[in-house]
């Protein structure tokens, strides 16, 4: 008789350690940041860099304290939201409407392609003189200059997913006698579209945080005019405090729709 | 099954011709069907024959060329055809519930009694319990069935099935196609089953119609009288089967379409 060895192989999986990897990554992570802040810290101390032209990062704090006490990081953070805020609201709107009205519609699309190729490739700054002109250096030339940015973000995603909806979830609602445009826009189209429209709309989201700071740097008020003014004073530890604000602000509002997002479309596998 | 029955559609000389690039192709020409109410029709014939074309027509979403299409609603009833598609269709961003209630919306009923009668609907295919879930959630064979379930809850005089159990495996399949006989049996609805097998079309239905050519046209009409509930056996109509076989593919060979 033979005896048959049968080869030697892993018996079960390599047991999970889920909280040890966690607790790896934190360290990775915070490890990763204390190395940058030191050598942050390190370059303008040791003298490689002229701390005028690069903040330590320990400088950071009292500058923030300050620019807190004056009142002004709070009046240019609330200025900047409000541009913000009114400008993605409007070029999100406008881009929703244009998107699903050209998605939906081929006289539509046809009528406007070309507009749609001639407009497109300005960059929103190119609309600067012309914000300047038709609404002077006011809130509004900086919502306008922001909402130019979002609108063709929105516009193509929304375009986009609406022509990639599914023609067998169209004929559901036709089956069902759902036949008119209103119907099959809010009982299918969108909802379908939905995904996509969200994905538009978060690169959106970062989009025009630069647009807010190119929008604000020609002297309307808010973070984007704050940096520049103190730029112009060399007070460099200012312009790292509203870099770290705007940071900061993105990765608030970003995580926040995520969080939206990922309600909306709980419904995803 | 008598001329006396009252019928519920009837079809005269419906042909349908698609142009497509210029190209002409002729899916059905001539066809002449009567279905009487409460019937459970199936509609068999190889691929390309038009029969989903056919169901379609019905429900409007493809256009006849020419000939004639009369449904005899019940009064008062809103829509006397309802569609099961070949892939349950559901609409992902509706839980089971909502999706049962999607032909009901724009009835004029509450949001409160279209779930009602959804419910209802889904307690007749078996899945009451599954109603918040999601469609990704479900098996092949639930989801079918919530499609079914969709199909009913509008209370329609007919329901159209395209080919609704063939992307099932067969275990799954053979229980659809029970239920299916039970729940026509109790709600006494007509069925118009189309169907490319065979034995699936003798083991349901009443009366097999067969299509084939191209453009396809009825070259076969057989009562299936087996008394139910009906066995499940390779030998339970024998003849049928093989001289369904032979209509298909006798019209195959004549028109050297082959296989």
């Amino acid at each position: 008789m033979t005896d048959i060895t049968l080869p030697a192989g892993p018996t079960a999986a390599p047991p999970a350690r889920p909280v040890l990897d966690g607790l790896r990554q934190v360290g990775l992570a915070a490890a990763g940041l204390s190395l940058f802040i030191l050598v942050w810290e390190a370059l303008p101390r040791i003298g490689l860099i002229n701390s005028m032209l690069l903040p330590a990062p320990s400088v950071i704090p009292a500058a923030f304290w300050a620019e807190i006490q004056s009142g002004a990081w709070a009046s240019a953070v609330s200025a900047s939201l409000g541009h913000y805020t009114i400008g993605l609201a409007v070029g999100a709107v406008l881009g929703l409407v244009g998107g699903v009205a050209t998605g939906m519609s081929q006289l539509a699309e046809d009528m406007t392609s070309w507009v749609v190729r001639v407009l497109r490739p300005i960059p929103g700054l190119a609309w600067v003189p012309f914000a300047i002109i038709w609404f002077g250096v006011s809130q509004s030339a900086a919502v306008f200059i922001i909402a130019i940015g979002v609108f063709w973000i929105v516009f193509f995603a929304a375009h986009g997913a609406i022509r990639g909806v599914d023609r067998d979830l169209i004929e559901v609602a036709d089956a069902f006698g759902f036949r008119s445009a209103r119907e099959r826009l809010f009982k299918i189209l969108l909802p379908a579209a939905m995904p996509g429209i969200l994905v538009g709309l978060r690169t959106a989201l970062g989009q025009a945080w630069m647009a807010v700071v190119a929008a604000e740097i020609f002297g309307v008020p808010g973070l984007g005019q704050r940096m520049i003014q103190a730029s112009s004073l060399l007070a460099t530890e200012l312009v790292v405090v509203y870099m770290l604000t705007m940071a900061a602000l993105y990765g608030l509002l970003d995580t926040v729709f995520v969080a939206v997002q990922r309600w909306v479309l709980r419904w995803k596998a | 099954m008598g001329a006396a029955m009252e019928s519920v559609i009837d079809i005269e000389g419906l042909s349908l011709t698609f142009e497509r690039d210029g190209q002409r192709n002729e899916v059905l020409r001539g066809l002449d069907l009567s279905v009487p109410r409460g019937a459970f029709i199936a509609i068999v014939g190889s691929s390309g024959v038009g029969k989903s074309t056919l169901l379609r027509v019905l429900i409007g979403l493809a256009r006849a060329s020419s000939g004639t299409v009369r449904i005899a609603p019940r009064p008062g009833q809103r829509q006397p055809l309802a569609f099961v598609f070949q892939d349950s269709r559901l609409l992902p961003w509706r839980p089971v519930i909502e999706n049962v209630a999607f032909g009901l919306e724009g009835s004029g009923l509450t949001r409160t009694e279209r779930r009602q009668k959804a419910h209802e609907a889904l307690e007749i295919v078996g899945l009451a319990h599954l109603a918040e879930r999601w469609p990704h959630q479900l098996s092949g064979g639930q989801r079918q069935r919530v499609s079914l379930a969709r199909a009913l809850a509008v209370e329609p005089e007919v329901l159209l099935m395209d080919e609704p159990f063939s992307a099932l495996d067969a275990i799954t399949r053979e229980a659809l196609q029970d239920e299916l006989v039970r729940i026509w049996q109790v709600t006494g609805k007509t069925v118009l089953f189309v169907t490319h097998d065979i034995e699936e079309a003798t083991y349901l239905a009443d009366r097999v119609v067969v299509l084939a050519g191209s453009p396809g046209r009825v070259v076969a009409d057989q009562i299936v009288d087996a008394p139910r509930p009906r066995r499940r056996s390779q030998s339970q109509e024998p003849d049928l089967v093989a001289g369904i076989r032979q209509h298909i593919s006798g019209e195959l060979l004549l028109d050297g379409t082959g296989i």
